[in-house]
């Protein structure tokens, strides 16, 4: 017989899932909230975005090739696009370019690579990025651009406000609940429409956007409910706990619609690599930050705990790898 | 005055309860080790390299005043330090050094691409006990080479390499330790540890194939059929035919290689010696001509002379010394 | 409807053959018996070449307590005792015969008559077993464990039901459906027989729901037998296998090995065995013919066979239409479990339930990414294991920590790697790491 036969080992049958399916089944996901953000902060966000996307492909193409060496290059799976994306919608519209750049060198170049590339990162690298920003720029990292300026001006030099978290956070440290009227109503939240005192970062104005990114990727099988669902439930209990206790904080619907919780909780928290493997781990990962970025939130230094609630739970995801196993078959024995 | 010395007697109290607690805690988990066990570590070459099969040197010193214990040290070899490491450990422990000759890993398979053909193709994990696993491999010997490296992988000092070319490994002599992880990593039993031999010459069988003679012929050019012309060649009762396959006993064999001139298969290896067994093959048959040549050419004079017995004899004068040069 | 607990995967069906009608193999002009054609010690020959046989003569006995007689599906003469590649990919003792007419033992009954248990009330549970087991009867699934000792279970247990496994899950395969829809009163006797082997009154028969004609069929000729239940099932993979079939059926999860499904009062039988078992013990028959599916995208004509073990697997791949061009993967069974074969000469084998030909890029793996912890095959997988930790503790050679992790409890049915986005090889390095900890796990037992 002239055609060879070929052997291995079972399963000889695969399925259609594959790494750039579920790559870019997240960023066909973020796509209603990037809408949004060029709505909303028209040429700023689309230079903020661009450059980081761009510059978190560039730095893992040149890490990939020159400094790893491998032949093998992992830039078109996706995951660089999807960390520049999300790194981009973690900043305000009007961050210089170069800082934006420094961003994306330390969210793939040490968050990611040093690690030995995807798969390996213990941190979710866009937020590295944006922590490592945070902490080396504070001034132009909490101006934020109040929603509305579309044009250049609204990069150059854009109108900043309060975001909903800054009026929460003063009026936990005055003590007076009057100050939370600043706070624009529920709906206008939800949709990012809440003009001088909505402002925030690209990604996190409108809540709605993300909440059907988060249901496309339930639907599509990419991500679980585990995760979102549990963070945004411990959020709403425990933020709502605390208003019923004190009127100076904030009510949950609020807090649940402000900041970056529910990019946090949607499309950060569940980053493959960086959250724990089974359900069991997985809510309590969900939990943890919940009670986390609440507690950062009301008693902590920052008006925003999100993205430092999830690098922390990122340390303990080995940890709890260790510890929840799956319900193994024969054990539930009747 | 008074604060100064509140310190020193607060200080030296919980100094002074510190070291009672550390003496009976120490007194109370004090792991007895066996003295001689720091001193063989201290003879080891300290390289924990984990050749000898044991987690580093310590675990090889521990192992070692154990094994003395039981009386004997055998099966504990230090690759790196060699017999003269071993010498030093046993004379430590007051045993005999167990005399060993040195060994070198050998690899019984030539199933090369040329001469062993590909009958299928294999697509998963590259790693031979996956493959093995997975049935008899690309080829169709069951117990030839994979060629995936799972020796390569195994061997800590560099000395076993996978020729791109045959796509078989090949040892490093100058390298090789003997240390046996390779043997340990190849599940088919390829590689042996087998003795260097006298100036490094040694002779072995280059085939594990259990087939029948006409399946191990059809799935390989050099495989061993065992038809046996090897063990009645063999002056020293060296070799044997265990399970279709023939195998020569290291200890016994002198390396005359008289086995390799029988092998119809030509399975049978050599190494170091300054010919090839063809080269001596060739040289011996022209000997054999050359002198065949010389008889008839001798006789052929001969008959010459006789029938010009006139001549001068020269003819025969002259042709003796040549011949003698030769 | 119901399904099993844990895990588990949705496969593309490709059931290509599914109502084609089963047909008689041609005799092949050779036919060769490998003597491992089951779980256990391989069987001796008791003929020598030259012999004459028929259909049905005993060619070879069993070889041991966990072992199975052969007999010859062909009458000819004994050519060899040699040696052929099997589906195992290695050489294995082999009796080849050269085939001469079709003459059978005269002992066995070949009339089509169905004979019910209420014909012969002289079986006892006793004779049932031992016929069983001198007709050489194995499971006909694929893994091929003598049936008569699933059918004695050990004296710790107790069995309380029969489980007739007709899920069939695997992808391509129909010989089991093609069998319910063309000898369905003869299974239905075959349960009876199982029933009374083991001392029980309740059977369930497990069928897909993607077998919509079969469950009709089986239901409405058990409507008046409310001890044998049709139990429709959710098309799931590895529903097919004995303890999610267990799970899936009665609810029951049979605990980690050396537990067997009879522990937890099943004793679970498929639904070819089911068959073999009534020709055994009613008509007489040793199992030596069965049905094979042939089946692939490329082959001309899918089709289902009856086949005589022994013909090699070309012959009926030559009956669809022949190999397709191209680099092929040749399976014995389906493409989740079966086994990919280096050889075209494999003989069909008891265990033989489907010749599967994948061709172009279904015959070849996907290039393996790096894991992505995405925690998808913590999700499939059926026995509840994480196989991301199992695949990397095996390639890194933590034989004590994959034993804490239950790696001896692994089926090996590949959903992990199936659902594995990164196409990484997770199967192939489980299978290292879990023989590697049964090997220790053997050795310490053995010290003991």
């Amino acid at each position: 017989m002239a055609n060879k036969l070929i052997v291995s080992l079972s399963p000889h049958a695969h399925g259609t899932d594959s790494v750039e399916k579920n790559m870019y089944g997240v960023i066909i996901a973020l796509l209603p909230a990037l809408i949004v953000s060029f709505i909303y902060f028209g040429l700023g966000s689309a230079i903020v975005c661009c450059t980081s996307v761009l510059a978190c492909v560039f730095f893992e193409w040149a890490i990939t090739k020159f400094i790893m060496k491998r032949e093998r290059s992992t830039v078109l799976d996706g995951s660089a696009i999807l960390t520049g994306l999300l790194l981009g919608f973690n900043l305000p519209s009007n961050l210089p370019i170069w800082i934006i750049i420094i961003g994306a060198l330390v969210a793939i170049g040490i968050g990611k690579m040093t690690f030995g590339g995807l798969g390996c990162n213990p941190f979710n690298p866009a937020l590295v990025g944006r922590a490592f920003l945070l902490v080396s720029f504070p001034v132009q990292m909490t101006t934020w651009p109040v929603p509305g300026q579309i044009g250049i001006n609204g990069y150059i030099d854009a109108q900043t406000g309060a975001t909903p978290l800054a009026i929460m956070k003063e009026a936990i440290k005055s003590g007076d609940a009057s100050v939370l009227s600043k706070l624009p109503d529920s709906l206008s939240l939800a949709l990012g429409n809440s003009g001088s005192f909505g402002a925030g970062s690209l990604g996190e104005v409108c809540a709605l956007a993300l909440i059907i990114g988060g249901i496309y990727m339930i639907v599509r099988k990419i991500i679980t409910w585990h995760i979102p669902v549990s963070i945004l439930l411990t959020v709403f209990v425990f933020s709502g706990l605390m208003h019923l206790a004190n009127p100076i904080y904030a009510s949950p619907v609020d807090v649940l619609l402000s900041g970056g919780l529910m990019l946090g909780a949607i499309f950060m928290a569940t980053d493959y690599v960086t959250s724990p493997m089974t359900k069991k781990g997985q809510l309590i990962y969900g939990v943890s930050i919940g009670v986390l970025t609440v507690a950062i939130r009301y008693f902590g230094a920052y008006p925003e705990g999100m993205s430092f609630a999830i690098l922390i739970m990122n340390a303990f995801t080995p940890l709890i790898n260790n510890y929840c196993k799956p319900k193994r078959y024969g054990e539930v024995v009747k | 005055m008074n604060v100064i010395l509140t310190a020193v007697i607060v200080l030296g109290a919980v100094g002074l309860i510190a070291a009672i607690v550390l003496f009976f805690v120490s007194k109370k988990f004090a792991v007895k080790e066996d003295p001689r066990i720091a001193l063989v570590n201290e003879v080891l070459p300290g390289a924990n390299c984990g050749g000898c099969g044991f987690p580093g040197c310590g675990g090889m010193a521990s192992a070692c005043v154990k094994a003395a214990d039981s009386g004997s040290l055998e099966g504990l070899n230090c690759p790196v330090g060699g017999s003269a490491v071993m010498s030093q450990v046993a004379s430590i422990l007051g045993m005999e050094a167990a005399a060993s000759d040195p060994k070198v890993a050998v690899v019984r398979c030539n199933g090369s691409c040329e001469n062993r053909p590909r009958i299928a193709e294999y697509d998963g994990l590259k790693t031979c006990r996956v493959v093995h696993a997975c049935g008899a491999g690309e080829t169709g010997c069951g117990n030839g080479c994979l060629g995936c490296g799972d020796c390569v992988a195994a061997c800590k000092f560099d000395a076993i390499h996978i020729n791109p070319e045959t796509g078989i490994p090949e040892v490093d002599e100058e390298k090789c330790v003997a240390c046996g992880a390779c043997v340990k990593a190849c599940p088919r039993n390829i590689i042996e540890l087998r003795l260097k031999g006298k100036n490094n010459r040694r002779v072995w069988v280059g085939c594990v194939n259990q087939d029948k003679g006409p399946a191990a012929m059809k799935a390989c050019k050099v495989s061993c059929i065992a038809c046996g012309k090897c063990v009645k060649e063999c002056k020293f009762d060296a070799i044997a035919i265990q399970g279709n396959v023939s195998y020569i006993d290291d200890e016994k064999c002198k390396a005359c290689r008289a086995c390799m001139k029988v092998c119809p298969r030509e399975c049978i290896y050599d190494a170091n010696f300054p010919k090839s067994i063809k080269e001596v093959m060739k040289a011996e048959a022209e000997r054999k001509a050359a002198a065949e040549a010389k008889a008839k050419a001798e006789a052929e004079a001969k008959a010459k002379a006789e029938a010009e017995n006139t001549a001068t004899p020269n003819v025969t004068e002259e042709t003796k010394p040549k011949a003698k040069e030769e | 409807m119901r399904t099993f607990r844990i895990g588990g995967v949705h496969p593309e069906e490709n059931k290509l053959s599914h109502e084609v009608a089963t047909v008689p193999a041609e005799l092949p002009k050779q036919a060769v018996f490998p003597l491992s054609q089951h779980i256990g010690a391989p069987a001796k020959p008791v003929v020598e070449r030259g012999q004459e046989v028929k259909v049905g003569t005993l060619l070879a006995e069993a070889g041991g307590f966990v072992s199975a007689p052969i007999y010859s599906s062909v009458s000819g003469k004994v050519a060899k005792i040699d040696t052929v590649v099997d589906a195992t990919g290695y050489r294995k003792p082999a009796i080849y015969i050269n085939v001469v007419g079709d003459e059978w033992e005269e002992s066995i009954d070949r009339s089509d008559k169905l004979e019910t248990l209420a014909d012969h009330p002289e079986l006892t549970p006793e004779e049932i077993i031992n016929r069983v087991k001198v007709a050489g009867v194995t499971g006909m699934g694929g893994a091929g464990f003598p049936t008569f000792i699933k059918l004695t279970p050990p004296p710790t247990a107790t069995a309380t039901c029969v489980i007739i496994n007709a899920v069939e899950c695997e992808p391509y395969i129909t010989s089991d459906y093609r069998l319910m829809m063309e000898k369905a009163d003869e299974i239905i006797v075959g349960i009876d027989l199982l029933m009374k082997a083991v001392k029980v009154n309740k059977g369930y028969i497990g069928i897909e729901c993607n077998k919509p004609k079969a469950i009709e069929l089986f239901k409405q000729k058990l409507a008046s037998r409310p001890e044998i239940e049709v139990v429709p099932l959710q098309k799931r993979y590895p529903q097919g296998g004995e303890k999610q079939l267990v799970d899936a059926v009665i609810r029951r999860q049979v605990p980690a090995p050396p537990a067997i499904p009879v522990n937890v009062g099943a004793v679970v039988q498929n639904v070819g065995t089911a068959f073999a078992v009534y020709e055994a013990v009613m008509k007489n028959k040793p199992l030596f013919e069965r049905y094979v599916t042939v089946t692939g995208k490329k082959i001309a004509h899918p089709g289902n066979f009856l086949v005589r073990m022994g013909t090699p697997m070309i012959q009926l791949i030559d009956a669809c239409g022949g190999m397709p061009e191209g680099d092929n993967k040749l399976l014995a069974g389906g493409p989740m479990m079966g086994k990919a074969l280096t050889s075209v000469e494999v003989p069909v084998c008891k265990g033989t339930n489907s010749v599967t030909v994948l061709s172009g890029d279904d015959a070849k793996r996907k290039e393996a990414q790096p894991c992505i912890r995405c925690a998808k095959c913590v999700s499939a997988c059926p026995m509840g294991l994480e196989p991301y930790l199992l695949a990397k503790l095996s390639d890194k050679g933590e034989w004590d920590r994959l034993e804490k992790e239950m790696i001896t409890s692994c089926i090996e049915c590949g959903s992990c790697q199936f659902t594995c986005p990164a196409h990484r090889p997770l199967l192939d390095n489980i299978r290292i790491g879990k023989t590697t900890v049964m090997g220790i796990i053997r050795s310490r037992s053995a010290k003991k």
